[in-house]
């Protein structure tokens, strides 16, 4: 095995990485891939939260960048799904306690055990997000249908194509279908045509998301949640299987989908 | 319905579309680096440079920054009017 190093990042804050990696995480890993999902997010722990192993710690990233501790002590075992690992990022030290050739060294011993490795980056262009980056084979970058989010993506991905990582893919998080169609939103369309790069997916406003982070458990593992699917959707592409993007015009109501199950849906 | 109707009678741009033409502007400034300011000086000097060789009309003039893909391009459309009159 050589695992594929994916970094998610956006510049802007509270867009959806966090939430976006334990989920892309636990998609994949759900299909049978070797995942660990690092947060490194240093003095910022978050990943932990999400996916609800919060009280499982013992070492984090920066122990194990410094020695105190194996760097297989430092994986937490998920939960709920085989095959997924946390690695927690350390609360009480700051961004300067790991550098970008860390992050390279450890993703580079790590490898060889793992299928994926997802990056957690924290928001801005500074030094967190430079560690984020370093290691990576490929950058997501995510972004909601937001002037302020989209202008920093945008940002981020001259940076990302700048460090020589290639084109990132776009993930478009919160999109609501409802306020696309009365021009109150910006469409899907409407942000590729502005960053001018290729769309791994869109996960659609989903108030099911908040309630699966409030217990920890990712929305992914949810049959019939629409951002679920999403997620899951995602993670096939990842795959390089050829998935269609949702068709959030059909709405996510249980009666919008049970009527286009039986051909009379509205659209 | 009520939505449509309204986008009919009123001249205000929805505000998705508000959003897309800020935000085009906006990209451009933050990858070229060049302010609206700037850009107008841009012109303004291009026009100094080209005046002294043709006949421009500044109205019939259009200089601007369009986007193709993440590349940043600076076209500029300039009809001559004629020779500039020679004063020798």
């Amino acid at each position: 095995m050589s695992a594929k190093v994916l970094t998610i990042t956006s510049g802007k804050g509270g867009v959806g990485k966090t939430t976006a990696t334990a989920n892309i995480g636990a998609a994949l890993a759900k299909r049978g891939q070797k995942v660990a999902c690092i947060d490194a997010d240093i003095g910022l722990r978050n990943l932990d939260v999400v996916m609800g192993l919060e009280n499982r710690i013992v070492y984090d990233l920066v122990d194990a960048v410094e020695g105190r501790c194996r760097l297989n002590q430092a994986m937490i075992k998920d939960k709920y799904i085989p095959g997924l690992y946390l690695i927690p990022s350390a609360q009480t030290r700051d961004k300067t306690a790991v550098s970008p050739s860390d992050m390279i060294r450890l993703c580079n011993e790590l490898r060889s055990d793992l299928d994926w490795i997802l990056i957690d980056s924290p928001a801005g262009i500074e030094r967190g997000f430079k560690n984020a980056i370093a290691p990576a084979d490929e950058v997501l970058v995510i972004t909601n249908p937001e002037v302020s989010a989209v202008r920093d993506a945008d940002r981020i991905i001259g940076i990302v194509e700048a460090e020589e990582k290639g084109s990132p893919r776009l993930l478009l998080n919160r999109l609501n279908p409802e306020m696309v169609k009365q021009n109150n939103m910006l469409s899907a369309d409407d942000v590729v045509d502005l960053l001018a790069i290729h769309l791994l997916g869109i996960i659609p406003e989903d108030k099911a998301v908040l309630i699966s982070t409030n217990k920890g458990t990712p929305i992914a593992l949810d049959e019939k949640s629409l951002a679920g699917q999403a997620y899951r959707n995602i993670a096939q592409r990842l795959l390089g299987e050829d998935v269609p993007l949702l068709d959030l015009d059909k709405g996510s109501g249980f009666f919008n989908r049970i009527s286009s199950v039986f051909g009379s849906g509205e659209k | 319905m009520d939505n449509f109707i309204k986008r009919i009678f009123s001249k205000e741009p929805s505000s998705a579309d508000q959003a897309k033409d800020r935000l085009r502007l906006v990209l451009i400034n933050d990858r070229t680096d060049l302010s609206s300011e700037a850009m107008e000086s841009l012109k303004d000097d291009l026009l100094d440079v080209l005046s002294r060789y043709i006949k421009i009309d500044p109205k019939s003039v259009r200089i601007d920054i369009t986007q193709e893909g993440r590349q940043q391009r600076l076209i500029a459309d300039i009809p001559i009017a004629g020779p500039v009159s020679r004063k020798y």
